[in-house]
């Protein structure tokens, strides 16, 4: 077995050399019940960016863990072959040790941890069993040059913006040696900014002869900086597609992915748009960990029957701090403001008020606020509206499965039994499952904080065309997204949202990105 | 064997490893002591003498489900005691009166305790610490540490029997009622899981196995009626076993198939979740804590009617005992995870070896070293388990579904065809299954295992 140097040193190489690093040859890969991976192949040449592309639950994610040593050798079938050896990983540091490092799907630094401490956790610069606290400063503050990362290291990872903490990521990652980088749909949480920064930063590390795989459903963002795209559909590999033989555009790699090309990314729809049922004035909240630090200002909104009102906003504008203040304030202390529903003022002091008035809120954190990850799929979805299901206080088990397995097929939840446990479902379809725990409750107002975050183009045009269909019953719907082509697509009204007001409202036909983007960022003369 | 076992309970033969774990130790020691373990006497003791330990293990496993401990419950148990027994003594009340104001007791030691952890966020394991020593305290205080003994009446609940009436059956004519009801419902639940299986449009099983099935529990039951109903005339099933096994089923029921049932496991779970999607979790804090303590007061006038008696010395490490027979029965300790049923299977196995060490002569010393051995060892194979993605020896017990074949040679696409939920026990839990994935699983997310 060859030892790996470090990048620098693979700077050495011929960089144009379209050399093939690693192949993986014919994985399978089986979970009780379910074939992952069926004799999947890939290539991936020195120096590329490569990408893979697929619906969820098409098996992306458990190719990288297998390549990644997360699944140890002997749990899979196939070989792994990088630079010309057969490699056998046992473990997660073992790929490490060659070379390969990967950045998981949910971000994995340790909140309360310094940016210094959790670039070096589990790599500790040690001298004889202490940890050399200077040097691991110095080599981060390099580190995080090399990243383009202005942020003092002894912050907690917890202050840092999510674009930040992704920065910090792959920081980590360098640290060790890194010469294959594995990057699991890296920029999902990430807002256009961040993203393209991510991006950018991905394309000079290409150019200092770094190789890397990446998953990504942004398809635009495929499209832009891939080399090569293979595509993974049910488990099996469809094709990949080279860059020189022609441009990898979005359509091409869309017609790969499902087997057809879509014509639109939303389906059609005609608003038909009623009264205002649902209204928020002076809404104020203070934030709970600093106090008299105002996360939201004085905001007014309303939303009327069958209208899909966006809210759009740079991550940490104080777009979900809103919406879980509204919804039963689940979030900060309240300090003024009035909810009318259908003109008559409300109190919705606990989420559990909300729920009666049929208010729902999709949460953005699917592991961490959508779900309990210990749980079945069936009883996560009935678990907001256990009281639909509930008769002379038992719950009602054959209702239950009805109602999830109703939710399995219009959602297309991809897995063999409602009985599996969440935990066991791809990024994409877990989204889908807290998506119907929320339609089961048959809300009013559904609220739906960034829904398409990790879900690919098919599924997406599915979830658009369900909140259509809600608006075209009478509800009332508020999409948060930080992509501002759905936002723009989905939406009748656009209010955008920066630091913590409301910086203004666009109708449908009026608005466009550029509009948006700058009352997305104007700063608040005003405030002083 | 284990094939026709398979077919004839649905699902992996493993999943009875708990179940045929405690039977096996049953079998070694009747074995060992030459058959003193399955006599009518042994028996009425073995649940005498754990009956208030297993009460204990049912509110202790939803305290350990919400994430929490008690370590107050033995104290609690003898504070409860020595007072109902000098309410009766001193005061002269009846003996249902006692058990009334035994209740009140436990719930206003409880509302107390839920109140420290649930609405000023003292963590359990502080609160009951606290309570350990305080209600003991009080015990002794109350007590003024003397032995004040309890009335004839009330020594029923806590070492009586089930009255004899009728013709002579040659069994004990309560207990044979008992067991023909437990078989009727083992028939009637047969019925129902196969118009069930109709309903939602999926194949029931034959209806050879359904007769197999419920004729092997039907002769389980036969036996255990057998066994209580045919000793010294004047016994039974004896009425702490009743009150347990009653206990048993409520709780059951309670935890998985309420809405606060599925409130414990959601908090337990993901507490943020579980608040965003509408449980109060402070409620439910409240709930478990305080019907902890109800329980420990019900099993302290158990214990005193059993010894006659309330001491200063009562209840002393029963909350080490019931913990134990919690994590034996496969809780995890980060909460989430844990099931009545299997609580009580747990208990049973430290009370059987406690039992059967004892009938073979064993000095407690060496019971003590054994008994920790156990537990470890049970818990290590749970940990192992899952840390080859197999669900726990509990999780395999108690999860409604059929665990699929080993080798499933179909697409991923295909639908494994889903069985009536038709194990042999009626618990739906497949918790400690995704629990496995979740928890020590090296196959999910890494990010999953800070
Ligand atoms: N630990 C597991 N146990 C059982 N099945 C699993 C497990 N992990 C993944 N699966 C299944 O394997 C399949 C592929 O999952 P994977 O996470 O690789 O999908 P993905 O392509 O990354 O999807 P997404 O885009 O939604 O993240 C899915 O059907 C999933 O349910
Ligand atoms: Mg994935």
């Amino acid at each position: 077995m060859k030892f790996y140097s470090g990048l620098d040193e693979a700077l050495g190489d011929d960089v144009a050399t379209t050399h093939v690093t690693l192949e993986m040859r014919k994985i399978t890969k089986e979970f009780p019940g379910v074939k992952a991976l069926d004799d999947v192949s890939i290539a991936v040449r020195r120096g590329d960016i490569h990408a893979i592309c697929g619906e969820n639950g098409a098996g992306k994610s458990t190719l990288m863990k297998v390549l990644s040593g997360v699944y140890p050798h002997g749990t899979f079938e196939g070989q792994i072959v990088l630079d010309g050896h057969h490699v056998e990983f046992r473990d997660l540091k073992a790929s490490e040790h060659a070379g390969i490092v990967i950045i998981h799907q949910e971000l994995a630094l340790i909140p309360e941890l310094s940016v210094t401490e959790n670039i070096f956790l589990g790599n500790e610069v040690a001298r004889s069993g202490f940890i050399d606290w200077d040097e691991a400063h110095i080599r981060t503050l390099a580190l995080l040059a090399r990243v383009g990362l202005n942020v003092n290291p002894n912050t907690q990872v917890k202050a840092l913006g999510v674009g930040q903490q992704q920065m910090v990521e792959i920081a980590k990652a360098l640290s060790k040696d890194v010469r294959l980088l594995i990057l699991d749909e890296p920029t999902s949480a990430l807002n256009e900014e961040d993203s393209a920064n991510l991006l950018e930063l991905l394309r000079g590390l290409k150019g200092r002869g770094l190789t890397s795989i990446m998953i990504s459903h942004k398809l635009n963002e495929i499209a832009e900086i891939a080399d090569a795209v293979t595509i993974i559909r049910d488990g099996v590999t469809v094709e990949t597609l080279n860059v020189e033989d022609g441009p990898l555009d979005e359509d091409r790699i869309i017609r790969g992915m499902v087997g057809r090309s879509l014509e639109s990314r939303f389906p059609a729809h005609t608003p038909v748009i009623g009264q205002t049922f649902f209204e928020v004035r002076g809404w104020t909240v203070e934030d709970p960990q600093v106090p008299g630090r105002l996360v939201c200002k004085g905001s007014d909104f309303f939303v009327r029957r069958g209208e899909i009102v966006g809210f759009a906003g740079v991550m940490g504008a104080g777009r979900t701090e809103l919406a879980r203040s509204v919804f039963g304030r689940s979030y900060g202390i309240y300090r003024s403001g009035t909810i009318l529903i259908d003109g008559v003022p409300v109190s919705l002091p606990t989420v559990q008020a909300a729920i009666s008035h049929r208010i729902a809120y999709v949460p953005e954190d699917r592991k961490t606020h959508g779900m309990n990850l210990l749980d079945t799929i069936r009883k996560t979805i009935v678990s907001a509206g256990l009281d639909k299901i509930t008769h002379l206080a038992m719950i009602d088990e054959d209702a239950e499965f009805a109602a999830a397995e109703a939710y399995r097929s219009s959602l297309r939840i991809k897995t063999p039994d409602v009985n599996e446990g969440v935990a066991k479902l791809s990024g994409g379809n877990q989204q889908k499952v807290v998506l119907g725990k929320w339609m089961f409750t048959e809300p009013e107002l559904l609220i739906l904080d960034e829904p398409t975050r990790g879900i690919d183009v098919g599924a997406k045009y599915e979830i658009y065309g369900l909140i259509q269909r809600l608006a075209e019953a009478g509800k009332g719907v508020i999409v948060i997204s930080s992509e501002l082509p759905e936002v723009l697509g989905l939406c009748d009204r656009i209010y955008a949202v920066c630091e913590g007001r409301i910086a203004g409202v666009v109708d449908r036909d009026e608005a466009d990105q550029e509009k948006l983007m700058r009352l997305m960022t104007t700063t608040t003369a005003s405030a002083a | 064997m284990m094939k026709s076992l398979k077919s004839l309970f649905g699902g992996d033969v493993r999943q009875f490893s708990m179940l045929g774990a405690l039977l096996a130790l049953v079998l070694f020691f009747q074995i060992m002591t030459n058959g003193k373990v399955l006599t009518p006497t042994n028996v009425v003791n073995l649940i005498n003498g754990n009956s208030y330990v297993l009460i204990l293990a049912i509110g202790m496993v939803m305290v350990i489900v919400i994430g929490h401990i008690d370590l107050s419950v033995g104290s609690v148990a003898a504070a409860t005691g020595i007072i109902v027994a000098l309410a009766i003594r001193d005061w002269g009340i009846p003996w249902w009166a006692g058990i009334l104001l035994g209740l009140l007791v436990g719930a206003a030691i409880g509302a107390w305790q839920g109140w420290w952890v649930a609405y000023v966020g003292i963590p359990g394991f502080i609160t009951t610490l606290a309570g350990y020593m305080l209600f003991r305290g009080v015990n002794q205080f109350i007590g003024k540490s003397n032995s004040v003994p309890v009335p004839e009446e009330f020594q029923t609940i806590g070492a009586g029997y089930l009255w004899e009436w009728g013709p002579n059956t040659g069994l004990n004519n309560s207990t044979l009622v008992l067991g023909i009801l437990a078989s009727v419902y083992v028939v009637w639940r047969e019925v129902k899981l196969r118009k069930k299986a109709v309903r939602i449009g999926i194949q029931p099983v034959s209806t050879g196995t359904a007769a197999m099935r419920a004729g092997l529990l039907i002769v389980v039951i036969a036996y255990v009626t057998y066994l209580f109903g045919s000793g010294r005339v004047g016994t039974s099933f004896p009425v702490p076993g009743v009150l347990l096994v009653a206990l048993v089923i409520l709780y059951h029921v309670l935890t998985q198939r309420t809405v606060i049932g599925r409130h414990i496991y959601a908090v337990g779970g993901n507490r943020v979740a579980a608040s965003l999607s509408g449980v109060s979790t402070k409620r439910t804090y409240f709930f478990v804590m305080m019907n902890m303590s109800i329980l420990a007061a019900v099993a302290g006038m158990v214990f005193i009617g059993r010894s006659t008696a309330s001491g200063p010395f009562d209840g002393i490490n029963w909350e080490l005992d019931a913990i134990a027979a919690v994590f034996i029965g496969g809780a995890a300790v980060s909460g989430g995870i844990g099931t009545v049923t299997g609580s009580i299977i747990g208990g049973l196995v430290m009370a059987t070896l406690n039992n059967g060490l004892q009938l073979m002569g064993v000095g407690s010393d060496r019971t003590q070293i054994i008994k920790g051995l156990v537990l470890l060892a049970a818990v290590a194979f749970d940990v192992y388990n899952k840390q080859q993605g197999r669900p726990s020896i509990i999780g395999h017990l108690f999860r409604s579904r059929p665990v699929f074949p080993d080798s499933v040679d179909e697409g991923a696409d295909t639908l494994p065809k889903v069985d009536p939920r038709t194990e042999a026990v009626a618990a739906v839990d497949p918790r400690s299954t995704t629990a496995a994935v979740h928890e020590q699983h090296p196959q999910t997310d890494a990010k999953d295992r800070r």
